[in-house]
């Protein structure tokens, strides 16, 4: 059997068209390691019921990229972000992380999951070798546990401990000022809720020896109804209450004790209420919560935060999150890194941003700091305050010490074995 | 556990008034949405899934009107309203089609729309929570009776809802419709050939089960979190009590209902950490000892 022209023909254009599709797939993964463009993967929530976190990471983020680019970019080389929505599904903030890189070109990671998924994307960023900056991730076992801990990992958001400190040295000095001794906890019974209540409850007696924890009540995180939780509070009639309780359950628990006049009866402290998510969310806010600043546009009082607020509100038409300057944070210490390295390769960046300390309209003195020794930022502004019903709803915030945020910090390090 | 803490709250006045009231407030606005699934389930021997996204619209559509005319009342009128007009659209187009195919069909259709319901409330309001505030009605303090504090907006939703548990038992007990309705419950080809139209009836059944699903979430919208997804843990609930009351009983979902609140609310004080365990080990023991539900038929 002979082969005739048209069986040839056939095969050439076959191959050729074999050969064509092969160029199209290969060709954006070679054309972006060539070009001028530095793609960044970002997996965030974009859908479900913490959604409004991740979609005000991608707005701080697309905000800053245009400014970052507009100034040169990364050492020249204009970013182009690749932003996926991982659902909050930890699983599938690992499928999108290692899509972002090999499929999709990525040559750094933003990740801007919570603690459950940055974990996840941690170990991916770890098996491919690539910079990773965890954006929102609280946990401070992230970057603070040796185990844990990668060389191309950084974090740029406020984390547990530090929280802690700050909450206990400043619910100390209320409860010293007003002899409140009798405690209260009201939190999501999972590990967030648990870990945060502990750590608060730890350094409140240790700046007040004084404080007892009576009542504890674990409501389940997305309870609809928290009347029973509300009722066995007042039953216990505590002198003050301790809540980590966030996002919609936190302004539901807020609806719902407040009918019970529930803050009449004794201090609330709330560390997440002072967000403009719940803030303005709430219809009937309670006058004198206490509250950490998540984030609010007049803390630092500074015109850079209140300009960044005011910008940010301007264009999404709502405030930023506090997920939203965690983002600023971690973008903008790329971009520097990227400067002082003046390169855009990831592991030079990296290289570029220990002990890295840059101006930020979120800083406790107008600049933060990525610590060398963990990779993690410190120096941001953090500090409590009680809420009123309109803006600037915290009109009086005090700011946290830094001194003694570190010294204990290191003394938690030490008990956990970290150092 | 804490028994401690329970006999001293079973012993103090104070502690018993707030406890049993806080009991009757969470199993009222349960029995509103289980009622409906209890009442749909009885007569068309459909579970329908959708229910806890019949009281998210009604939240919903409690926000916007309560949004646009500042009336607590005719929002909740509007809840109640808009989503039995929507069960009616989705009883007729869509649940009508699948009542003689078997379970999975249903609840594929069910499924559909609760995932279609969640995606239109972002779509429509937004993927952020909502929360609609106090009538200023009710912004008052709560009332002390021995002690024990009473909200006044819970004193006003517990009378509300027996009102609508009345209004309900008359409905089935003493008008026709109610006549029919629980003759096609039990024989649906009789009622047939009698010549009344049991599609009409099955329709009113559902119309009715989702005006109440409806009106659950435009009453409790004022101190709920309005989210899609928002439906999934009181359907949750509702099932609970429809079990132990006894699948299609309106009378066993009312004292399911009131037996849930009463178990969370003195739960909590001697089992805080087991709260969630006690609603199923309820279930459980009610089970075992009677497996049709506390005033199910056997069989």
């Amino acid at each position: 059997m002979t082969r005739n022209r048209a069986d040839l023909d056939r095969r050439t254009v076959l191959k050729g068209a074999a050969a064509g599709a092969a160029a199209t797939i290969f060709a954006p993964n070679i054309v972006a390691a060539q070009s001028k463009v530095v793609r960044i993967g970002m997996p965030t929530i974009l859908s479900g019921r913490v959604a409004q976190l991740g979609t005000s990471s991608r707005n701080a983020i697309q905000m800053e990229v245009e400014k970052i680019n507009a100034a040169g970019g990364l050492a020249g080389r204009q970013i182009e972000m690749v932003i996926r929505d991982s659902k909050g599904q930890p699983q599938e903030a690992a499928r999108v992380a290692r899509e972002l890189v090999n499929s999709d070109g990525c040559e750094i990671l933003l990740d801007a999951e919570a603690s459950s998924g940055s974990f996840a994307v941690q170990e991916v960023a770890k098996d491919l070798g690539v910079l990773v900056m965890h954006t929102n991730s609280e946990t401070s076992s992230l970057t603070a546990d040796p185990k844990i801990r990668i060389p191309l990992a950084f974090r740029s958001c406020r984390q547990g401990i530090h929280d802690a400190v700050v909450s206990g040295a400043y619910a100390a000095e209320i409860a010293k000022a007003k002899k409140i001794n009798r405690w209260g906890t009201c939190s999501p019974d999972y590990a967030y809720g648990r870990d945060n209540t502990q750590l608060f409850v730890e350094y409140l007696k240790h700046f007040y020896p004084q404080a007892e924890v009576t009542t504890e009540a674990w409501p389940k995180l997305f309870q609809p109804d928290y009347t029973e939780v509300i009722t066995r509070v007042l039953q216990s009639k505590p002198q003050a209450l301790y809540s980590a309780l966030w996002g919609g359950d936190l302004t539901s628990w807020v609806d719902q004790a407040n009918i019970y006049a529930l803050f009449s009866q004794m201090e609330v402290f709330a560390i997440n209420m002072a967000d403009y998510t719940v803030l303005t969310a709430v219809k009937n806010l309670p006058k004198g919560i206490h509250s950490a600043t998540r984030y609010i546009k007049t803390y630092p009082n500074t015109k850079a935060n209140a300009a960044w607020g005011d910008e940010y509100r301007a264009r999404f038409k709502e405030y930023p999150t506090n997920w939203s300057w965690e983002n600023w944070v971690g973008i903008h210490f790329i971009a520097e890194g990227a400067k002082k390295a003046n390169s855009a390769d990831g592991k030079k960046i990296a290289e570029a941003m220990r002990g890295l300390k840059i101006d930020c309209p979120f800083g406790a003195d107008g600049t933060v700091t990525m610590r060398a020794e963990d990779q993690t930022v410190i120096n941001y502004a953090i500090g409590w305050g009680a809420t009123i019903s309109g803006e600037p709803y915290v009109p009086e915030v005090t700011g946290a010490n830094w001194d003694t945020i570190l010294q204990l910090e290191a003394e938690w390090k030490k008990r956990n074995n970290y150092t | 556990m804490n028994l401690a803490a329970l006999t001293d709250c079973l012993t103090s006045a104070s502690c018993l008034v707030t406890q049993t009231t806080s009991g009757l407030i969470i199993g009222m606005l349960l029995f509103l949405v289980a009622a409906g699934l209890t009442l749909i389930f009885g007569v068309l021997k459909v579970v329908n899934f959708t229910h806890g996204s019949f009281y998210m619209l009604g939240a919903y559509l409690a926000l916007t009107v309560n949004g646009l005319t500042g009336s607590y009342f005719l929002a909740v009128l509007a809840a109640a309203a808009g989503v039995a007009a929507f069960a009616f659209v989705f009883e007729r187009f869509f649940m009508s089609k699948v009542y003689g195919s078997n379970v999975l069909m249903q609840l594929l259709v069910c499924y559909a729309f609760i995932l279609i319901l969640d995606d239109a409330v972002k779509i429509i309001w937004g993927p952020e929570f909502k929360s609609m505030g106090m009538a200023s009605a009710f912004q008052q303090p709560p009332i002390f009776i021995a002690g024990g504090i009473i909200p006044v907006f819970y004193l006003f939703l517990i009378i509300v809802t027996l009102i609508i548990s009345v209004a309900l038992w008359l409905i089935i007990t003493r008008t026709r419709f109610g006549t029919v309705v629980r003759a096609a419950a039990v024989n649906p080809s009789m009622v047939s050939a009698l010549g009344i139209n049991t599609g009409l009836v099955y329709s009113g059944v559902f119309v009715l089960g989702g005006m109440l699903a409806g009106l659950a979430g435009g009453l409790a919208a004022p101190v709920r979190s309005l989210t899609a997804g928002m439906g999934f843990s009181i359907l949750i609930e509702s099932f609970i009590v429809t079990v132990i009351g006894g699948m299609g009983s309106i009378a066993g979902a009312l004292l399911g209902s009131v037996l849930i609140g009463l178990v969370r609310s003195f739960g909590s004080i001697g089992f805080p950490l087991f709260v969630e365990g006690l609603m199923f080990l309820l279930m459980a023991v009610i089970l075992i000892l009677k497996p049709s539900g506390l005033l199910g038929k056997e069989g």
